[in-house]
């Protein structure tokens, strides 16, 4: 069986896959797995991004749990393992993780430093291969299929070299999950956190999923885990046992894409920094619902999320899309295009309202999703104003003033009545 | 039915009823024309069941009848036969066909039955009067750029025509607006339209109206009621729904207070930012003004693509003022501007600006600025 050891990067064989050190520098952190080399999909995760970059800018941090969060209103952004043991967890409120964990420090984001850092690991990983689809700043997929004979070293050797490289010059860590497609790979970098490397092979994959509870397959959120526990099914071994039209028959698409990842078969593809089309977000009741006040609350909270991370990539959308989906998942969608496009908010809510007061359709509804999309640079968003609705200036000051208030003490510090409906 | 009728005649009968059907129709009998022979006139009739159009023309009749055909195909045979042909249009009741002869053409078309043709129905209309074709060819054809494309706002998708006051005198007005900007044109009130109701007619209609309006000599005929509008010459009568819809209070969004006066020549001004927007490659193209004593500055930067500018001697005399605008907005109330100089009237970069025509207020225009 190949081994790989993490700290030299010798390779050596070995007939046993544990409790061995490596016979050329003796340290433990070894990988020994009889796929080592023919697997290429990987997902990279940098441990506690935030965290990190704080405590290697301002070693005095170093024995001390970090929070990085905003405010004492303000929610935890990310925490450090010190503070993790404390049970302080990513968007729990600030002031119920400093219960947790009094003598932790909070540390203000500084997203300057963490895109610096980010661009840094970036351009170690497009040494390695082109084909890198980051997901945030801090993790990415890469695929290192055929790039064996290029660097001389298999996809293990080069990603143990990759998180090396990255301790060394650049004082961060990362956990690395090595296997056969983009979905494992995801599920393998979280297995060993952290400054982890695990490896999901072909031969084990079906034995590795088959006791995992159907929470960690991607895509599947608390509504979605409700119908499926009324399914009585709660593990992946409870849904192998489902045929797949059954499965279409009762979940719809979702039942084709679980049949598959239950089987560990995921076929999509690694893509280098797609053009981003649309930004959509969609919230799935656990009660189908026609509560005309209840909906009117998820739309201006979609709509804020979608603007949220409009605002975050720098983009606009010109058409505003609504989707509503009937308890008989009948799907009903509606679009709007905006004279010019938009990044607030209060735009996106209200064109988004608007379709929904004229969809024709009064529910229940089961899901519901708001998105904009014929994107354009922000440059361009929200240039002129309506001459019939001449408030939409002071909404859209508000909306900017409310937007420096979050990123200075949290989104939790200003919200709109709306969305607490 | 059987009739023959001038080639000419008949095309020009036929344009005003083929541009009403709807291209893409799902109902057949709308595709069709209603002709109807009797005494020495022939009339053709139109409709998308909001629009409806007669137009009528003397022809000889042999035969009174009436029967529908294919309004665009029709006038193809009609618009490619030669001129001066004489046309004869007989119905064959036995196959269901119109032959149509002309020289050694003949053409055989497919009718539906007259009963199924949807005729508008008649309604009382409380206000009829008389304005001169040019009277109204001005109040619309100036409204008629700001009219909103968009349909969430359907009340906006058309003129609103509605009696006023200007100067203490009351005035037929049409109002345009898709909030971007905004057009407001006023005329004399014509005798006997004082008791008009205020009714949004229809995008469609306003651009089916102008065909009627080219003779300066005209008198048109306008009746309204809450429901509907008609306009009518001796030959022609549109009749049309207006939106059932309640046009916003415009008059709170005309500024009153704008005071930075900038007088420039319109033409000149167009064709300044016509020039100067080429360089941007944007759908909302932003043209920067750059007012100070008597100079205004055109510039549009385009980071991707590039930058112009251009200066225009003009007359101002107000503290330095840097404002933006969407050019096609810019270029479109310019060319609004026929006799005078055009006056633009400011407050800040962000409101409102007023433009005339000299110190005609009989048309003001009103459009959003831009941040650049």
């Amino acid at each position: 069986m190949p081994g790989l050891c993490r700290d030299c990067l010798s390779l050596f064989e070995t007939g046993t896959p544990g409790g061995l050190r490596c016979p050329s520098c003796r340290s433990p952190r070894l990988i020994v797995h009889s796929e080592l080399d023919s697997l290429s999909i990987a997902h990279m995760d940098c441990d506690a991004f935030y965290a990190s970059v704080e405590k290697r800018d301002n070693p005095d941090l170093r024995d001390h749990p970090v929070i990085v969060g905003g405010g004492t209103r303000g929610v935890v952004s990310t925490c450090c393992y010190l503070a993790r043991i404390k049970g302080v967890r990513s968007a729990m409120p600030m002031f119920q993780a400093l219960k947790l964990c009094p003598e932790a420090v909070v540390v203000k984001p500084r997203f300057a430093a963490y895109v610096e850092a980010s661009r840094a690991i970036r351009a170690m990983m497009e040494r390695l291969t082109p084909a890198i689809e980051p997901l945030s700043l801090d993790e990415a997929f890469l695929d290192l299929t055929g790039t064996q004979k290029l660097h001389g070293a298999a996809p293990a050797v080069l990603l143990a070299g990759l998180t090396r490289q990255m301790e060394t010059e650049l004082g961060l860590t990362g956990s690395i999950g090595l296997s056969h497609n983009k979905y494992l790979a995801k599920i393998a970098s979280d297995l060993d956190k952290p400054r982890g490397f695990s490896v999901i092979g072909k031969a084990e994959t079906e034995a590795f999923l088959r006791p995992k509870p159907v929470r960690i397959i991607w895509g599947v959120g608390t509504a979605t885990q409700a119908a499926l526990e009324v399914a009585g099914i709660r593990t992946i071994a409870d849904l192998l046992r489902w045929d797949r039209a059954d499965l279409i028959a009762r979940f719809g698409s979702m039942g084709d894409r679980l049949f598959h990842l239950a089987r560990g078969q995921d076929t999509r593809r690694v893509t280098r920094d797609e053009r981003l089309k649309s930004i959509s977000k969609e919230t799935t009741f656990f009660e189908d619902t026609s509560d005309p006040e209840l909906l009117d609350g998820h739309i201006w909270r979609l709509a804020e999320q979608v603007a949220d991370r409009a605002k975050a990539k720098a983009l606009a959308g010109r058409t505003v899309t609504l989707k509503l989906k009937k308890g008989d998942f009948q799907l009903v969608t509606r679009r709007h295009s905006l004279s010019d496009p938009t990044q607030l908010t209060d735009r996106i809510y209200r064109a988004a309202r608007d379709l929904f007061d004229h969809a024709g359709t009064n529910g229940p509804f089961r899901l519901i999703g708001v998105g904009i999309s014929d994107l354009a640079p922000e440059a361009l968003a929200d240039l002129s104003g309506d001459l019939l609705d001449p408030d939409a200036r002071k909404r859209a000051a508000a909306e900017r003033a409310t937007d420096v208030i979050r990123a200075r003490f949290g989104t939790e510090a200003i919200i709109r009545g709306r969305a607490l409906r | 039915m059987k009739l023959s009728i001038e080639r000419a005649t008949l095309l020009k009968a036929l344009a005003q009823a083929q541009s009403v059907v709807e291209r893409r129709n799902t109902i057949p009998i709308l595709a069709n024309v209603l002709i109807e022979a009797e005494g020495a006139n022939v009339s053709f009739r139109a409709t998308d069941l909001d629009i409806e159009v007669v137009d009528r023309a003397p022809a000889m009749v042999e035969r009174p009848g009436a029967t529908t055909v294919s309004a665009v195909m029709l006038h193809e045979i009609v618009r490619k036969l030669p001129d001066g042909a004489l046309v004869n249009l007989t119905e064959d009741a036995a196959t269901g066909r119109l032959t149509i002869t002309a020289g050694r053409s003949t053409f055989s078309l497919a009718t539906l039955p007259k009963e199924d043709f949807p005729i508008m129905a008649t309604s009382e209309y409380s206000s009829n009067f008389s304005a001169p074709a040019p009277v109204l060819r001005r109040l619309f054809d100036k409204a008629k750029f700001a009219i909103s494309t968009e349909e969430t706002r359907y009340y906006l998708n058309g003129v609103y025509l509605h009696v006023s006051t200007s100067d203490g005198a009351q005035v037929l007005r049409c109002v345009a607006t898709d909030g971007h900007r905004l057009a407001r044109i006023d005329a004399p009130l014509p005798e006997g339209a004082a008791g008009m109701p205020g009714v949004i007619v229809p995008r469609k209609t306003v651009g089916e109206l102008r065909k009627l309006l080219d003779d300066d000599e005209a008198q048109i005929a306008v009746s309204v009621s809450e429901t509907k509008v008609r306009f009518a010459t001796p030959v022609i009568t549109l009749t049309s729904k207006v939106i059932d819809g309640t046009f916003p209070d415009y008059t709170r969004v005309i500024p009153t207070g704008n005071t930075k006066r900038l007088e420039v020549d319109a033409s000149e001004f167009a064709k300044a930012v016509d020039r100067v927007a080429t360089v941007s490659s944007e759908r909302s193209r932003a043209v920067k003004l750059s007012l100070d004593e008597d100079r205004l500055v055109l510039s549009v930067n385009a980071p991707d693509s590039g930058a112009a500018e251009e200066e225009l001697a003009v007359a101002y005399g107000d503290e330095r003022l840097e404002i933006g605008f969407n050019a096609k907005y810019l270029l479109e109330i310019a060319s609004q501007v026929d006799r005078e100089n055009a006056v633009f009237l400011f407050n800040s970069s962000g409101d409102p600006t007023l433009m005339r025509e000299g110190n005609d207020t009989s048309a003001v225009y009103v459009v959003m600025p831009m941040r650049v």
